[in-house]
């Protein structure tokens, strides 16, 4: 639980820089960027892209491979992940039933329509004999 | 160059929320009645056209609900909660557990807004994951939704720490 707590500390320091999630907004674009490419739109120098990158790989939010003379950065979004799973597999639960519950309400709603049209029409009759 | 080492335990999902929109052509006493009754909870309940076969509602504060139904695939599934807030006919909140649990072994809490509109009910639905009371944050789906969510969930869990 210490650990959980740890990794989860490091993951929101990780998030809560605007440029370390820049960088992430345009690995989740892209797959997959040089450092090169992802320290690009930025007007800060390459060693402290690399810092930031640093905190995003101890989070865990992203892999870094080298081949040759360039590092490929990934994301690695593990944190997130069963986040994203959570949310998706109640989307479809949820929207499909709500889907199902908008029919059934309305065929209720034409149910009361109906019923209380019939007993607006029986007052009427009945205050037409008085 | 360091490389992601996957987590050797399962780690609880961060905490995070769905939420829903839906404008019905229904008063919201019956849109309210639909959610809260076993005869209309057998009517909607489930992913697709599979069965309920267990409904039960206790619709007041402290009472609990029960739904069990089967998808078409055979497969069933069990949740059952706790409400939390009855307010007929414009909010209804309570807690929610999966039997079992394998997929999400923990509680969350689904909250419902009806607001009437001219047509009908607005409904908001929400559905959280909850690591704590406070802990929850709020719609959204996507990587930047989620990473926004998370700052804020943060931002909440540190308080001052980060100020």
């Amino acid at each position: 639980m210490v650990n959980y707590q740890a990794r989860l500390d490091r993951t929101f320091a990780a998030l809560v820089d605007p440029t370390r999630r820049a960088i992430l907004a345009r690995l989740e674009r892209a797959g997959s960027a040089t450092v090169s490419e992802l320290a690009s739109p930025f007007a800060i120098k390459l060693p402290a892209i690399m810092k930031h990158l640093d905190v995003l790989d101890e989070a865990g939010l992203i892999a870094r491979s080298k081949a040759g003379r360039t590092v490929t950065v990934r994301l690695s979004p593990e944190p997130m992940r069963e986040a994203m799973a959570w949310l998706r597999r109640y989307e479809r639960f949820w929207s499909a039933s709500l889907d199902r519950l908008a029919a059934y309400a309305k065929s209720r709603e034409a149910a009361a329509r109906a019923k209380e049209a019939a007993v607006k029409a029986a007052k009427g009759r009945s205050s037409n004999r008085d | 160059m360091t490389s992601l080492t996957p987590p050797a335990t399962r780690l609880t999902p961060p905490a995070t929320s769905l939420t829903l929109v839906r404008r019905i052509a229904a008063r919201p006493s019956i849109v309210f009645d639909a959610l809260t009754t076993p005869e209309g909870i057998s009517c909607w309940w489930g992913p697709d056209d599979g069965p309920v076969l267990i409904a039960e509602a206790n619709a007041r504060v402290g009472g609990h609900f029960r739904v069990r139904f089967r998808q078409l695939d055979g497969s069933e599934h069990e949740s059952s909660g706790q409400y939390l807030e009855v307010r007929k006919p414009e909010r209804l909140v309570m807690t929610w557990r999966w039997l079992g649990g394998e997929e999400d072994p923990g509680e969350s809490r689904v909250e419902v807004d009806l607001r009437p509109i001219p047509e009908g009910t607005e409904l908001t639905f929400t559905h959280s994951a909850l690591s704590s009371e406070e802990a929850r944050l709020s719609h959204e789906q996507g990587w930047s939704g989620a990473l926004d969510k998370l700052i804020r969930q943060f931002q909440k869990l540190t308080g001052d720490r980060l100020s």
